[in-house]
This record gives C-alpha cells, structure tokens and sequence, in this order.
C-alpha cells in the first residue's frame, strides 16, 4: 500500500498565494478607498447630508437630489450638456492631431528632439490654479482680445466663406469652426496621446515597409495597409485616456459646478447626485465606443 | 571572351548626370521639409506662448503694462527691473516655506505610489491566481469614474475616520498627510491605476529566465523582487515617480480637500495672492504683472525638473511599452 502524501501548498497555489500578496495593497485599497466610498455616494445621492460635529445625518429624500440638480439649480443643465458635448467634440480633434503630430514628429529632421521637448511640455504645465488665474488676468484677456481681432478671428472668417462655397454642411462648419477656436486645447490635451502614437509607430518593424516597398506600394497604401491597421489599438487605450483626462483637466465647467455644489453650497447629495449622471454619460458613451472599435481593432501576432 | 564583355559595356547608354535639382523627388522633399518645419513651429509657438507671456510680463513695471509700443520687452531690463517682482513676491507667497512643504508633500506621495503601484504591477505580471482579470478590471475601472464620484465620501471617511469602526473613536485626519500616505499606499492616489497598468506592463516585458534562475537557487519570493526585478524595472520606476510628483505638486483639488487651504503649499500661497493684493489694493494692471510672476514662481520648479529629466518624460511610454 503506497502513502499518499499530498502536500498542502503545490507550487501554483503558492504562488498564487503571492500573487494576492503583492496585489493586496490594492484590494485593501479598492475596499476601503473606492468601493466603500462608491457605495457610499450611491446613498448620498439618495440623502440629504448634514455635517454635525460628530459625524453626519441622512435624511432620504429618494430622487428630490437628482430632481433639484436638473430642475432647479440654475447652471446644471446647460453645463452638463456643454460639457459633454464637448469632450465628445473634442475627442476626434485631439485623435487625429495626435495621430497627425506622431506621424510628424515620428519623421527623422533637424530639431526633431527639441520639437518632443516641447509637444511634451503641457503634461508638467496642468495645474488647475495656474489656469484659474490665467483666466481671471486681464493681460490675457486683452491678448486673447487681440488674437480675435487679427489672427484666429479672420482665419475662421475666411475659413466660414472657403466652407460654404465648398457646400458643406453646416453642423461640419460648425464643428471646425469649434476645433479652430479650442486649438490650444487640443493641442495641450494631446501630450501623452502624440507619445502613445509614436512609441506605436517606432514599434512596427522597419521589414514591413521594406517589403511593401519592395512589393511596390505606394505611400498611400502603406500607411493604410501597414501603419494604420497595427498602430489602431492604440486609438481605444487614448480614448480612454483622453476621457479619463478631461476628469481632472483644469476648466472643466461641470467637475467646478460640481466641486461647488459640494465645497461652496454643502449641498452635497445633489454635487453626488450630477457626478453619477456625468459618470452615467461617460460610461454609456465608452461601452459603445468599445462596442464599435474593439472589433476592428487589430493586432500583431506574436 | 573578354572582348564580348567588354564590348556589351559600351553598349550602355551612358548615364547623364543630372543635377539633383532637376528631380521632382527632391522638391518634393524640400517642400515638405519646409512645411513640417513650418507646421512644428507653429504648433511649438501655441505650446510656450502662454509661458512666454508670462515670463515676459513677470519683468515688467506698472507703466509698461500702459505703454503701448510693449509687447514683450519692457522699457527697462536689467538685473533689479527683473527681479523686483519675484522679491515682492517671494515675501508674499512664503516661498521658501511653501516651496519646500509642496516638493516635500509631491515626493512622498510620488515614492508611495511609485512602490505600491511596482507590488501591485508585479502581482498582476507574474502570477497566476483567482480573479486576476477581474482584478485587473477594478484596477481600470478605478481610472474610469470620475474622482468628484467618491470626494465626499473620501472627505467624510478622513474626516471621521474609524476604519469601518475597528477604532473605538474616529480621529480627524484632515489636515495631516494621513490620506495621501493611506490613498498612495494602497494604490488608491491621483490616477493610480495608470501607474499600475505601466508597472504591470514592464514586469512582463522583463525575461522570466533570471527570475526563475533566482527561484530555483532559493531565493525568496520578496527577495527575487528586490534584488532581479526591481533594477530591471528602475528606469521605468523613475518615470512614474516622475509623473506622480508633477501630478501631485500640480492638483489642487483634493490637496484642498485633505488640507484645507491654509496649509503653506505653494498652490495655497498663489491662491491667497489675490486676497494680499485686494488689501494692498493695487491697480489692475499692477495685479496682473504679479499674477504672472506667482505663477511663473509656481511652474519653474517644475520646469527645472522636466529641463533635467526630459529624456525620461518623453522616452518614458516608449520604453514602457505601454503600448504592448
């Protein structure tokens, strides 16, 4: 008769074991960091908070936070949809001229490394309160008066008339009248997207497009064919990123309406209340964004 | 034979050497290197002009901000025109104090983080376990709801905060570091995730032979971690202490939240500017020049850094492999 001697911790369970060791700071801080505190707003959004000095009272009051935020306050609803609609206007913008700027910048010319220097320079420059006192100082509102009476102002003047003799439709027009003027923003919010992009570029292997090259493509079909197809599952992971971004972007109207609500007023179930229909939008507007491109997506075998 | 060779070589037309001007290909080139060069620095213009002004009118007097003909280079510029602002300043903004409270407060935030989000990614790299995707999934999802979501909540918690009741009276940390160190600890802090994701993306990128070299000579679990994959992994362990300072130094809403805005931080002190300048009522123009000037004040520290570690910033996703 043989003895089985089954021992307690195999290898992989051991090693699963560490696998939970080394990640346990997170789960520790999941649990006690954001689910409890997601719960937590579920039922505040659902409350009136009161802060007393030894902690804090709800009231239910069922869907009167959400009622006040879209009925009442003055602002929610014309900055909700501003803000929205905007980061959904924005985020094409800032795709394609961080796809555009990698492909630039992925070139080989002189000053190509000052150039990255600089795109690169917005991603230290974001701090909030730097932008709330650019945009109370009257120098810039007299520069910026300046650039509209000269620059931008006339370029979207010529470019509004170029427009309409090509007939095009008028929400396009529209829509590239809006980019023009929030160029700096694009720009600025493009950082670590242009960065993205190019360390995909410089990782396609050079043999591709010497073959193609070789096969006789031209230009045009190279970029679709090769640069394109491998360089596309970096479009989700910027457009998560670009979302996730424009959360904590300084001038963001609605994260201050909401920070107001909460800090200024102390109305804090209904700040709760508008974050979840923001998080709500968001969240609809990723899955089906997901939905559309993470079959199209493809990627390199190994 | 050697003559039918020979002869064959003059029967090839001889080449004329035209001058590489008459190509379209070099025009061509030339055309596009001359509109990129002009696109680069257009778009690099749109970038530092923001800076620019500020630093230009940071030098300015009263009067060049009436004077017409400056735009940029106010009437007088030497050593003490250039100065008198940030002196003004650097008593109004306790700059050595704030300064010193910020790159302290950002260093201890960016070295937790950058530690707990290096466990956090080696755990998901190497290992397998129970839940590891979904796991992984909680890591992004963290990233994905906005951070307004669970401000409240997060205030409260710190501010009455028991751990779940396991204390027997809640203590107010609000005003103390205590929820930078617990939020960056348990990766939790400003965008931790993403430092996570990063982390997890170089441990697998590094070659399992050495660990599993390690392993089988009986070192530990631990100390295979510190001795083979942490130097493997240093360079991109640096980009995210890097990135998590600069974004701690920068945030403000949550710094106000955990510390209120009476703390000495720097951006605290170039708040508290405009109240200095409603009691010294200055004129507007005055209060512009030193706007720009706190707020070239507040940057610089930043740009010091990023003019001395640029290559890690930029190189950082690259050699990351973020994109893998």
């Amino acid at each position: 008769m043989s003895i089985k001697i089954r021992p307690r911790f195999t290898l992989r369970r051991k090693r699963a074991v560490w696998g939970y060791v080394f990640i346990s700071p997170f789960i520790i801080g999941f649990i006690a960091f954001f689910l409890g505190p997601i719960v937590q707003s579920i039922t505040f959004a659902f409350n009136e908070l009161s802060i007393k000095a030894a902690g804090f009272e709800l009231t239910y009051v069922g869907w009167e936070n959400f009622r006040y935020a879209l009925r009442v306050d003055p602002d929610f609803v014309r900055v909700f949809t501003e803000t929205t609609v905007q980061i959904l206007v924005e985020l094409p913008a800032i795709i394609l001229f961080s796809f555009f700027a990698a492909t630039l910048l992925n070139q080989k010319f002189r000053g190509r490394w000052m150039a990255r220097v600089i795109f690169f320079l917005p991603v230290i420059l974001t701090a909030g309160i730097v932008y709330q006192f650019e945009s109370g100082d009257i120098l810039h509102d007299v520069l910026d008066y300046v650039a509209d009476e000269t620059g931008v102002f006339s370029v979207s003047q010529s470019m509004i008339g170029l427009l309409l003799i090509l007939r095009m439709p008028a929400s396009f027009t529209q829509y590239i009248l809006a980019a023009v003027e929030r160029v700096p923003d694009i720009i600025n919010a493009s950082a670590i997207p242009i960065v993205v992009f190019l360390s995909a570029l410089q990782g396609i292997p050079s043999s591709l497009y010497e073959c193609a090259a070789i096969e006789g493509a031209t230009g045009w079909e190279t970029f679709w064919k090769i640069t394109f197809p491998l360089v596309s599952p970096l479009f989700l992971t910027n457009i998560i990123y670009i979302i996730v971004d424009s959360f904590t972007r300084p001038g963001n109207t609605l994260v201050e309406l909401i920070n107001d609500s909460a800090w200024g007023r102390g109305i804090y179930g209904v700040s709760v209340a508008m974050t979840w229909m923001y998080f709500g939008v968001i969240a609809v507007f990723l899955v089906l964004v997901f939905l559309l491109l993470a079959k199209r997506v493809v990627y390199m075998e190994e | 034979m050697a003559t039918e060779l020979s002869r064959n070589f003059k029967e090839v037309p001889e080449v004329r050497h035209k001058s590489k001007y008459f190509t379209s290909h070099f025009w061509a080139e030339t055309l596009w290197a001359l509109a990129r060069t002009i696109l680069v620095a257009g778009i690099c213009y749109i970038i530092i002009y923001p800076l620019l002004i500020k630093l230009s009118s940071s030098m300015m007097t009263e009067n060049d901000m009436y004077d017409m003909l400056v735009k940029w280079i106010p009437r007088k510029l030497n050593y003490d025109s250039i100065v008198q602002n940030y002196r003004l300043l650097y008593g109004y903004m306790k700059y050595p104090s704030a300064l010193f409270n910020s790159l302290v407060l950002a260093s201890i935030v960016a070295l937790l983080q950058m530690v707990s989000s290096s466990l956090i990614g080696y755990g998901f790299a190497r290992f397998d376990f129970f839940g590891k995707n979904l796991f992984f999934a909680l890591v992004i999802l963290t990233l994905l709801v906005p951070p307004q979501m669970i401000m409240v909540p997060m205030f409260l918690n710190f501010r009455f905060f028991d751990f779940f009741g396991m204390m027997p009276a809640s203590v107010n940390l609000l005003g103390t570091y205590w929820p930078f160190i617990l939020t960056s600890i348990t990766g939790m802090g400003l965008r931790n995730g993403f430092f996570i994701y990063i982390m997890r993306q170089v441990f697998k990128g590094l070659p399992k032979s050495l660990e599993e070299a390690a392993l089988v000579d009986g070192a530990g679990q631990m100390r295979t971690f510190l001795t083979i994959m942490i130097p493997g992994a240093a360079s991109a362990m640096l980009v995210v202490f890097l990135f998590a300072f600069v974004w701690q130094y920068n945030d403000y809403q949550f710094t106000r939240m955990y510390l209120s805005n009476t703390a000495t931080l720097l951006p605290f002190s170039l708040e508290q500017l405009t109240r200095t300048f409603d009691v010294e009522s200055y004129s507007k123009e005055y209060i512009s020049i030193l706007n720009n000037t706190g707020m070239i004040m507040f940057i610089a520290p930043l740009l010091l850094l990023y003019a001395f570690l640029q290559r890690y910033f930029i190189e950082s996703i690259e050699r990351t492999g973020i994109v893998g």
